[in-house]
């Protein structure tokens, strides 16, 4: 049995959800076993797990934090052949506190499904994309948490049949507040994603960068001075030192590309630079080029895509 | 107040990364090691506390003699005593296992990690730590606040925050906005002359590993960026939709 944690909010399944299901559906397809997918609950219609490949859905009561959610799942993966994890901001929490707790396996910033079963073996990025290691998961109980986008969600029929389930798992941390920006696509598991550096000169210039990321559905990011100087939140900044995405299409705008910038990047699949500087580094790392001015090209690339869209 | 902030030793971000010919591991031929970055606001973040209200800052790392000028530094910066663990950081869960035992075996009321080492991106070290001890963790944590023997953090979660509160001790695995870029500290000549002098201690930890390191190798490289022209922003929408398919 491969067992997953589904991640719900607001009851809710995100799309991180649904991949890290077809993540352990594509496992067990090689280890020839079933999957168990372990979810809240409260989490709405439940049962949707099925068309990604869970074979039983086990709900229960679920604790707040990642650690008391860790604690849970130790209880509850006694009989499995491997754990799979989304590697959200709460994955990133209960995959090692359950890889603690059980003595197991991890590998975190999984890039893709594993290459062998005996033992386990993935891809994962390292060195900030700098580097791709073959980890084997030897000693314990083989979990993996995986980047959100790497492999994409799959439709398979899996069995579902429905379960409830117990465990103990406290919550050493009272939560006082939780604040999310409603209707914003989040950075680490967005498909697509817009962003612009200190070339765009001021924090009154993102309309259009919000504009552009509105039409495609995509979330916004920034370079990291462009939040040290507090024109966009520390949460946009991605990078070496901040958030590491993974999403289809990167496009970037007015940023020159600095070797600390593109390692949170280049796993991007496909990268779009646009710049005035026809030597700016991004364009080497860049798929797509427009060497010009963003507050000619930004903006006709709103209107093309709005053709494009109402076309499509 | 005791604290202790596990500091590991990276190759600095503009490190160009190569492996060894027979891809099994990093070739270190070239590369200039640094406190971690995540690390460094949460050794500043323990300076700031021990400014407010006094404490002893212990650093530590896990790993060999190699790590020790970055242990020096970090005592330069202004931590009191340092602490390395004789083991190769073979993976996460046996360098949290020698960080257990140290802190079992002394009295510390917090426990300051980095979110995450830049080397292998592993984002695991600290919630062990918490796991294996049972204490309160914060991940991602982006403020910190220490009355007496309670804390409230602020984390960043997946599109936005959370607040939380709980007593001491606890561990935390902090990022920029424990302190800001400004306040990060560089050592000072007297710091590195006292850096000299400060105690540093070798303990030896666990061995043994759950996870193997197969192999290494290098992203492909991409091919010539293809340009269009800044009149055809068509043309791009194009290419796109048919030639990469991302929208
Ligand atoms: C320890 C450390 C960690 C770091 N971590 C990160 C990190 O995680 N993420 C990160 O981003 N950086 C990081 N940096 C900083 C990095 O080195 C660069 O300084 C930074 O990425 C540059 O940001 P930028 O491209 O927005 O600005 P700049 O380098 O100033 O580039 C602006 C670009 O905009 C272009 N431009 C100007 N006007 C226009 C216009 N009208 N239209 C189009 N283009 C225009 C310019 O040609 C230029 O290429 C780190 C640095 C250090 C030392
Ligand atoms: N070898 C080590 N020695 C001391 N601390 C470490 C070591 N490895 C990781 N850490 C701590 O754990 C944090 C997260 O590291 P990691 O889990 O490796 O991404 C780092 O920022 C350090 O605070």
């Amino acid at each position: 049995m491969i067992v997953v944690f589904v991640e719900s909010w607001n009851n809710q399944f995100k799309k991180a959800s649904f991949e890290a299901v077809s993540y352990a559906r594509s496992w067990a397809n090689m280890a020839g076993c079933g999957v168990r997918a372990i979810t809240s609950a409260s989490a709405e219609n439940a049962n949707q797990l099925t068309q990604y490949g869970a074979d039983e859905i086990a709900t229960l009561e679920l604790a707040q934090t990642g650690a008391g959610i860790g604690a849970q799942l130790a209880g509850l993966v006694g009989d499995a052949q491997g754990v799979v994890v989304a590697g959200t901001a709460l994955g990133k929490i209960v995959a090692p506190t359950l890889a603690a707790l059980t003595s197991g396996a991890l590998s975190t910033n999984t890039t893709g499904t594993p290459t062998s079963t005996s033992p386990v073996t993935v891809e994962r990025g390292a060195f900030s994309s700098k580097g791709i290691e073959t980890i084997s998961l030897n000693n314990g109980l083989p979990i993996i948490s995986f980047v959100p986008n790497a492999i994409g969600i799959k439709e398979a029929a899996g069995a579902g049949t429905m379960t409830s389930a117990e465990a103990a798992g406290t919550d050493k941390l009272t939560t006082n507040e939780v604040s999310i920006a409603s209707g914003k696509v989040a950075l680490p598991e967005a498909e697509i994603v817009v962003s612009a550096g200190r070339g765009l000169k001021g924090p009154e210039n993102w309309g259009m960068i919000e504009e552009l990321a509105d039409v495609l559905g995509a979330a916004t990011a920034c370079s990291k001075p462009v939040s040290d100087i507090g024109w966009r939140p520390h949460s946009e900044h991605v990078g070496q030192t901040g958030i590491q995405v993974n999403p289809n299409l990167y496009i970037a705008v007015g940023i020159s590309g600095a070797i600390q910038h593109l390692a949170g990047v280049s796993a991007s699949k496909t990268i779009v630079a646009i710049n005035t500087d026809p030597e700016a580094p991004f364009f080497k790392a860049a798929d797509y080029g427009i060497v010009g001015d963003a507050f000619e090209v930004v903006p006709q690339l709103i209107e093309e895509l709005r053709a494009f869209k109402a076309a499509n | 107040m005791n604290i202790l902030v596990c500091i590991s030793h990276v190759p600095d971000t503009t490190a160009k990364i190569n492996f060894t010919a027979d891809g099994s591991a990093l070739d270190p031929a070239g590369v200039q090691f640094v406190i971690n970055p995540y690390d460094e606001f949460g050794l500043t973040k323990a300076l700031h506390i021990k400014e407010a209200q006094g404490a002893t800052i212990t650093v530590l790392n896990v790993g060999g003699p190699e790590t020790e000028p970055t242990l020096r530094k970090a005592l330069a910066i202004g931590a009191d005593q340092a602490v390395r663990i004789n083991a190769t950081p073979t993976d996460a869960i046996t360098v949290a296992k020698s960080i257990k035992n140290h802190i079992q075996a002394n009295a510390y009321d917090l426990i300051i990690c980095g979110q995450e080492s830049i080397d292998y991106n592993g984002q695991q070290v600290p919630a062990m730590v918490a796991a294996f001890l049972d204490l309160p963790f914060v991940n991602a944590c982006v403020g910190l606040d220490i009355n007496g023997g309670s804390a409230t953090a602020k984390a960043e979660i997946d599109g936005g925050h959370a607040s939380y509160s709980c007593s001491l001790p606890m561990v935390v695995g902090g990022k920029k906005g424990l302190v800001e870029e400004k306040d990060l500290r560089i050592p000072n000549m007297r710091g590195i002359m006292t850096a000299r002098t400060k105690p540093l201690a070798v303990e030896e930890g666990e061995g043994g590993s759950h996870t193997a390191a197969v192999s290494f190798a290098k992203p492909a490289a991409k091919s010539a960026v293809k340009l269009v022209p800044a009149d055809q922003v068509n043309e791009l929408v194009r290419l796109l939709h048919e030639e990469s398919k991302s929208i």
